[in-house]
């Protein structure tokens, strides 16, 4: 029997979150192991051996060990092409590497701004830690900004890299999530129209509301 | 076809080029002086909405994000140059796994010291010494990972070069010349070797050559 597909991490984090959402949009059965990072598990010598940033998540599939979020949904969708969402990551060159180009995106322009008030607004307060305003108003700039960029693509595609829901969008779920729901920042994505709709179309897939409910589960 | 690329002469361009050298694709530089706020241009972001560099064209075929036009040439032409991608699905996801590392781990530390000790002055913002100190120190870690890795496999991703070790040549180019860092390279000895390895390969000395440092 072949060791099931395994993923190391918390599902409140946004990285270990994008996993799941992959996993589940393409229907491959994983097992979560938690790592408690509040007890400083991710940095311990054996996590380390799979994850040697001390970052979550890690995953497994037989013998293959990976880590990175964005790599391991490419992965994912790579090694499953025919299971679930066939079409996650393109049915074709041109189709993948616009899909590219927006996780790309998302991970130079989007996560950068959006992760620092995640932490600030959602987590330091949590933490007890005092919130930073400066860089609160920059990365709130710096966001609305880009969603501009966003705001005019979304007018011309349904979704970011085309027609269809694919990666590019799901990359986006996790810290757009928290921005939504724990930081009170739900005005960055309806106070723009095309954004909203896309906003309000993938957040409602199955996969994600599994996701969110595995999030709930676990607090 | 030959493929467009704008911005040559600066960083995130240079991985695209090098790219296409492997591949043995014939490219054509078009000039863009980001210096001179050109990427800014409403012209130019019709091409690319976020005002950044690279972009390629391709007949009519427009692509942004370095890493991403990476990936599409290697697969487009996977059968022609260096196979820069792995043999198998499970090598690919490691080429996947280092590259994002490249991108989220190495990236941001390296390109602040870029802004900071080489661009500050040329585009107007203060050098920041606070940032440079902590971005060689963030940097110096994720190097210490790099060396216990490149100990155990010579390339990032397994025993073959790959666009994981690809996307790391403009960057670190920097990091051992105008950036004065070349240190954090050659006190480490398994990097140190790699880097070697990496940057004297006949791609990365034609992309040099075709197209010097900026400043």
């Amino acid at each position: 029997m072949a060791t099931p597909v395994t993923v190391h991490g918390p599902p409140l984090s946004t990285a270990v979150s994008r996993v799941l959402a992959c996993l589940i949009e393409k229907d491959v059965p994983f097992q979560l192991i938690p790592v408690n990072m509040a007890k400083g598990e991710h940095k311990s010598p054996d996590f380390l051996k799979i994850q040697p940033f001390g970052q979550v998540p890690a995953f497994q599939d037989e013998a293959t060990s990976l880590f990175e979020s964005r790599a391991i949904c490419r992965y994912i969708c790579e090694k499953y092409p025919e299971k679930g969402n066939k079409g996650l990551y393109g049915t074709n060159p041109l189709a993948k590497a616009s899909i590219d180009q927006w996780v790309e995106a998302e991970g130079q322009s989007f996560n950068p701004p959006s992760s620092v008030l995640v932490f600030q607004l959602a987590f330091a307060p949590r933490m007890k830690l005092k919130q930073d305003q400066s860089l609160i108003s920059q990365n709130e700039t710096k966001l609305e900004k880009l969603l501009g960029v966003y705001e005019k693509r979304l007018g011309e595609s349904r979704f970011l890299a085309g027609d269809d829901f694919s990666l590019a969008d799901l990359s986006h779920l996790p810290n757009a999530h928290y921005l939504v729901n724990a930081a009170e920042r739900e005005e960055l994505f309806t106070s723009k129209k095309n954004v909203e709709r896309w906003w309000g179309e993938i957040s409602s897939r199955d996969s994600w509301k599994k996701v969110v409910d595995m999030q709930k589960q676990s607090t | 076809m030959v493929v467009k690329v704008y911005g040559p002469v600066f960083a995130s361009p240079k991985r695209v080029l090098v790219c296409l050298v492997e591949k043995e694709i014939e490219f054509e530089g078009v000039p863009l002086d980001l210096l001179k706020g050109e990427h800014k241009d409403p012209e130019f972001l019709k091409l690319q909405p976020f005002g950044t560099v690279p972009v390629t064209q391709d007949g009519d075929y427009v692509l942004y994000e370095s890493r991403a036009i990476l990936r599409y040439y290697a697969e487009k032409y996977k059968s022609q140059g260096t196979d820069l991608l792995g043999k198998t699905v499970e090598e690919r996801g490691q080429v996947e796994n280092w590259l994002e590392v490249e991108a989220h781990n190495f990236n941001p530390h390296v390109f602040n010291l870029t802004l900071h000790v080489m661009f500050s002055s040329k585009l107007g913002i203060p050098r920041d010494e606070n940032v440079i100190k902590e971005s060689e120190e963030k940097l110096g870690r994720v190097l210490d990972i790099y060396e216990e890795r490149l100990s155990k496999s010579k390339y990032l991703a397994g025993d073959f070069f790959s666009l994981a070790d690809l996307s790391h040549l403009p960057f670190t180019q920097y990091l051992v010349g105008p950036i004065g860092k070349e240190y954090m390279i050659t006190s480490r000895k398994h990097v140190n070797a790699w880097w070697n390895d990496i940057s004297s390969r006949p791609s990365w000395q034609k992309v040099l050559q075709l197209y010097p440092a900026p400043l």
